[in-house]
């Protein structure tokens, strides 16, 4: 009955026209496990080689703040009159500065205060964001309104500004320079999670968990919550370099850490000033903050990519 | 449309209050001498004098209405402390000049190269060069502006002594710390703006209009880049706004006298009418500069034109 | 005989992804005469819009259409058109029409501007004589009160609306050919039947010859005179919308047909729906693609890829039960082998 064409076939085997009665069974089912969410983050952020190198270069970093101040031998107050200002040798690895303190010691304890400023400040932010954010994303109409209305004043106004003028009020602590430093940062997250929080409760699978009858709190929790931490866990990645550059330039203009505490940014102050004598002083500093802001920027951009669900396989 | 507008207007105007009276409380609450220590070690008769010259031997309320007063009926911001005999004003007057020139240069030479990097990398999505310049990018916003500004200043100006080192006078006192400014935003905008070209590259309508004839070169300058700009023009502006807030420690390394520089000294020395000035005009300044995109908006995205007049 | 306006020789098209070369198009062959309009039937993935867009030779990087294809217009084979060549045809010779109508259209440009486009782009015609034929064109679509209109902007219009829109932009230069690419998937059934309406009086009209690319065999018994059915890529079988609907010789039509919920069945039957999922491009089969999930496979279709057959009156279909050894089988009668029953 049929005509051919294109028929290449000369040679058929004995199975060739029987009907092959191996249903699969199979055929249902999908092909590749399925990973969770964060499986599949992580297997993605794994793959992402710079987010990975950066992760190891900070914890390297906080692990050298730890125990670095400990490894010199010299203490980062010790004054020593006899040892000003010399250049990197076997016995003070980064130098020494205008007192004679070893370098090496103060860079690691300096660090310890960029970081915990960087981290901490941070987390302050998200926390506050979070709680502001979901709030008013959750309660919405008139309280979201008003809330709204007051995170619009609090942001028309430069960060830098505000920063500058609460340490003029503030002592110069370290807790006082965090209040500061996140007087105006949670607002960034407080808009995301708020956005986030309002889009996830107009998706259907909010609805129909309602329908199925969940209540509020098994809603946030299995819902909510996980959405929104992604973007949490990027944005805090993400701020803390913008604290970091905050805090050192505070210490630039004098406001920040004061001696004998310091911050790379302090530091970083200090040798500024002689630079034209002793640059070696800012050499040390000023790579770290760069590199720590860099890792940081690389971390929060690598795990932007691993958490988007878009981007899932 | 127009009633949306006259919102923001109000706003705007209810923020800028908020902000002039909160910045003078917050200095009037400030322990210690408001003269500073310039007054101090004056007799007290003579104190007495000054504070009754600078109207502080009135109550704080008192104080803050005329300040008002003269502020928004005479423009007058009061006189500095530490330098008796000039107005804020004035040193305003002189000061912004010098920042402006610094954050135009920098932006001028920054964005252009930014929005370039960007649109390549768009192209070569994927490709080492897309990883490349975007590192760049990343690289240019990670190094803190004052670090950089100390690195140039070391190599080119102390070591290869092509620039001065520090001062201000003719062009070429303005190249480094317009570059140390600009930098940053090279960063920003290639990576703004290689975003939003891919995303404007890849909408159905590029395939439409190339489906009835439009060369690949009328496509770029016709469609895509009118589009990807829209997103960028939102962040140019305030970044302009910006200019003031980023110069401060450019003009301490550098010792130019731009309003940054005067900023710190009347910080540092406390000069309370300098300081709640300068944090007035610039936040003025940032607070327009948002209203301003807001209109800007409107004016070229259609789609939020309308929707708001419904 | 109709003159052929379109020929299509081996059309391969891949996609370099990040995890291999998806072969989207593997090997379509087909023509198209005057005037007449077929339709291009597949699910999601089955290649259809890639063809579609290849006729234009609209797809880029990643995506390559192989060197052997070939897409003749007019005795030419455009897929061989130097950029130059390739814009002065696009637009006045073959259009497109889109899915998504909002999408297509620039966002930021009045309606009557992006109407316009094929008019500067192709023609001398001074701005008055432009802004006569772009009202005359709205009419033409039924779009009321154009002098307004053509002032507006895209989102302005509703789903229905845009599409005439967009149909005006395509045909305002009289295009031999226009391949409408799912265009009433996105709208309502009646605006559907307005916007289907609207295409074949265009049709007739200018004398075009309309591709109709669909999932929906609604759309294509309404609108088409001959049917290409698409699978894993390739054309599985071809024909007149008579003889595909009531004699479909491949099992993937025949389940396709079956699929489609009827009003008067009865009740208690169970829904048919085809078990499994379309084949996997990045590694396809050796054999027939469809074979996984077909009730009547045999050994052969695991081995190997069938060649066409044809029966008459145009009608091919690419199955290896159309060969001579196969069983016969009569698709209409329920099997037990496999079946969902």
């Amino acid at each position: 009955m049929s005509k051919t064409i294109d028929n290449q076939v000369d040679v058929y085997l004995e199975d060739d026209f029987k009907f092959d009665k191996n249903v699969s069974d199979d055929l249902e089912t999908i092909s590749r496990e399925s990973l969770t969410y964060w499986q599949d983050a992580f297997r993605r952020l794994k793959k992402n080689k710079a987010a990975i190198a950066s992760c190891i270069i900070l914890i390297l970093m906080i692990v050298m703040t730890i125990i670095g101040p400990y490894i010199s031998g010299y203490s980062y107050t010790e004054v020593d009159p006899m040892a000003r200002n010399q250049t990197p040798s076997a016995e003070h690895w980064f130098g020494t500065d205008s007192l004679g303190r070893d370098l090496f010691a103060r860079t690691w304890i300096a660090g310890r205060v960029s970081m915990a400023i960087g981290v901490i400040g941070a987390l302050v932010n998200i926390t506050v964001g979070l709680i502001y954010g979901g709030v008013a994303g959750y309660i919405g109409d008139g309280a979201d309104k008003l809330m709204m209305r007051i995170v619009e004043v609090i942001g028309s106004v430069p960060k830098m500004l505000v920063i500058i003028l609460i340490s003029m009020i503030l002592k110069p602590t370290l807790t006082s320079l965090i209040l500061a430093l996140t007087l105006t940062g949670w607002i960034g997250a407080a808009r995301m999670v708020r956005s986030q929080v309002l889009q996830l409760k107009n998706f259907d699978f909010v609805h129909a968990s309602i329908a199925l009858g969940s209540s509020p709190w098994r809603i946030i929790k299995k819902h909510m919550f996980p959405n929104v931490m992604s973007t949490l866990i990027i944005i805090t990645t993400l701020t803390v370099p913008g604290l970091i550059f905050a805090e050192a330039f505070l210490s630039f203009i004098g406001l920040g850490i004061q001696s004998p505490n310091t911050s790379w940014g302090a530091m970083c102050a200090e040798s500024q000033q002689m630079i034209l004598f002793y640059p070696y002083q800012l050499l040390v500093p000023t790579i770290l903050i760069s590199i720590t802001m860099l890792c940081f920027n690389l971390l929060g951009d690598g795990l932007r990519d691993a958490l988007d669900p878009k981007l899932r396989k | 449309m127009k009633k949306y507008l006259a919102t923001r207007f109000m706003h705007m105007l209810i923020t800028i209050f908020l902000v002039i009276t909160i910045t003078f409380f917050m200095m009037y609450l400030l322990p210690g001498n408001p003269l500073g220590e310039l007054v101090e070690k004056l007799p007290e008769d003579v104190q007495a004098n000054y504070m009754a010259k600078h109207g502080l031997d009135k109550p704080v309320y008192t104080q803050y209405f005329i300040y008002l007063k003269k502020l928004v009926f005479h423009g007058d911001l009061g006189e500095s402390f530490v330098n008796p005999g000039r107005s804020v004003v004035s040193i305003l007057k002189a000061g912004v000049p010098v920042s402006s020139r610094i954050g135009f240069q920098g932006l001028i030479f920054g964005i252009p190269i930014g929005l370039l990097l960007g649109i390549l990398a768009a192209y070569k999505r994927g490709k080492v060069m897309d990883y490349f310049t975007m590192f760049l990018s990343l690289l240019c916003v990670s190094i803190p502006s004052f670090v950089l500004a100390t690195v140039l200043q070391y190599f080119f100006a102390v070591k290869m002594q092509l620039f001065p080192v520090t001062g201000w006078g003719s062009f070429i006192f303005t190249v480094l710390p317009s570059i140390a400014f600009g930098v940053r935003s090279i960063g920003v905008h290639a990576r703004y703006m290689r975003t939003s070209w891919l995303d404007v590259m890849n909408q159905d309508y590029v395939l439409a209009a190339e489906s009835i004839g439009f060369s690949r070169t009328q496509l770029t300058f016709k469609i895509i880049l009118r589009n990807a700009m829209l997103p960028i023009v939102t962040i140019i502006v305030p970044e302009l706004a910006l200019i003031f807030t980023g110069t401060f420690v450019l003009e301490t390394i550098f010792s130019i006298p731009g309003i940054g520089s005067y900023f710190i000294s009347s910080v540092t020395g406390r000069d309370y009418p300098m300081i709640i000035g300068q944090t007035i005009f610039i936040a003025v300044m940032y607070i327009f500069a948002m209203f301003l995109v807001d209109l800007l908006y409107m004016a070229i995205d259609p789609r939020i034109r309308l929707t708001d007049s419904k | 005989m109709r003159k052929k306006v379109l020929e299509v020789q081996d059309l391969k098209v891949s996609f370099h992804t990040y995890s291999g070369e998806v072969q989207a198009v593997r090997g379509v062959s087909f023509d198209l005469f005057e005037e007449e309009t077929i339709a291009i039937v597949g699910e999601s993935g089955s290649g259809k819009s890639v063809t579609a867009k290849s006729l234009m030779k609209l797809i880029h990087d990643p995506g390559e259409i192989k060197p052997s294809s070939k897409v003749f217009i007019n005795d030419a084979n455009i897929l061989e058109y130097n950029t130059k060549k390739l814009n002065e045809f696009r637009g006045t010779i073959v259009s497109m029409i889109f899915q998504d109508a909002l999408a297509s259209l620039n966002p930021t440009k009045r309606v009557g501007y992006q109407v316009a486009q094929s008019l500067k782009l192709h023609t001398d015609l001074s701005n008055t004589e432009i802004n006569t034929r772009v009202l005359e064109m709205m009419n033409q679509v039924n779009i009321p009160a154009p002098e307004r209109r053509i002032r507006q902007y895209p989102h302005e219009f509703s789903g229905g609306m845009r599409q005439r829109v967009m149909i005006a932009m395509a045909l305002i230069n009289n295009p031999k050919i226009l391949i409408a690419d799912e265009p009433t998937t996105a709208l309502d059934v009646t605006v559907q039947a307005q916007i289907l309406k609207l295409i074949k009086k265009m049709q007739v009209q200018n004398k075009m010859s309309v591709i109709m690319i669909t999932h929906d065999l609604g759309v294509v018994a309404g609108m088409a005179e001959r049917v290409l059915v698409m699978y894993g890529g390739m054309i599985v079988e071809s024909g007149t919308t008579r003889d595909i609907f009531y004699n479909p010789k491949h099992p993937y039509t025949w389940a396709l047909l079956n699929s489609v919920p009827k009003l008067n069945s009865d009740k208690s039957e169970e829904l048919y729906s085809i078990k499994g999922s379309p084949p996997d491009l990045l590694s396809p089969p050796a054999g027939c693609p469809f074979a996984p999930r077909c009730e009547h496979r045999m050994g052969i279709c695991n081995r190997l890829m069938p060649p066409k057959y044809s029966s008459e009156d145009q009608h091919t279909v690419s199955c290896w039960l159309m060969n001579d050894k196969a069983p016969k089988v009569d698709l209409f009668k329920r099997i037990e082998v496999g079946y969902n029953g």
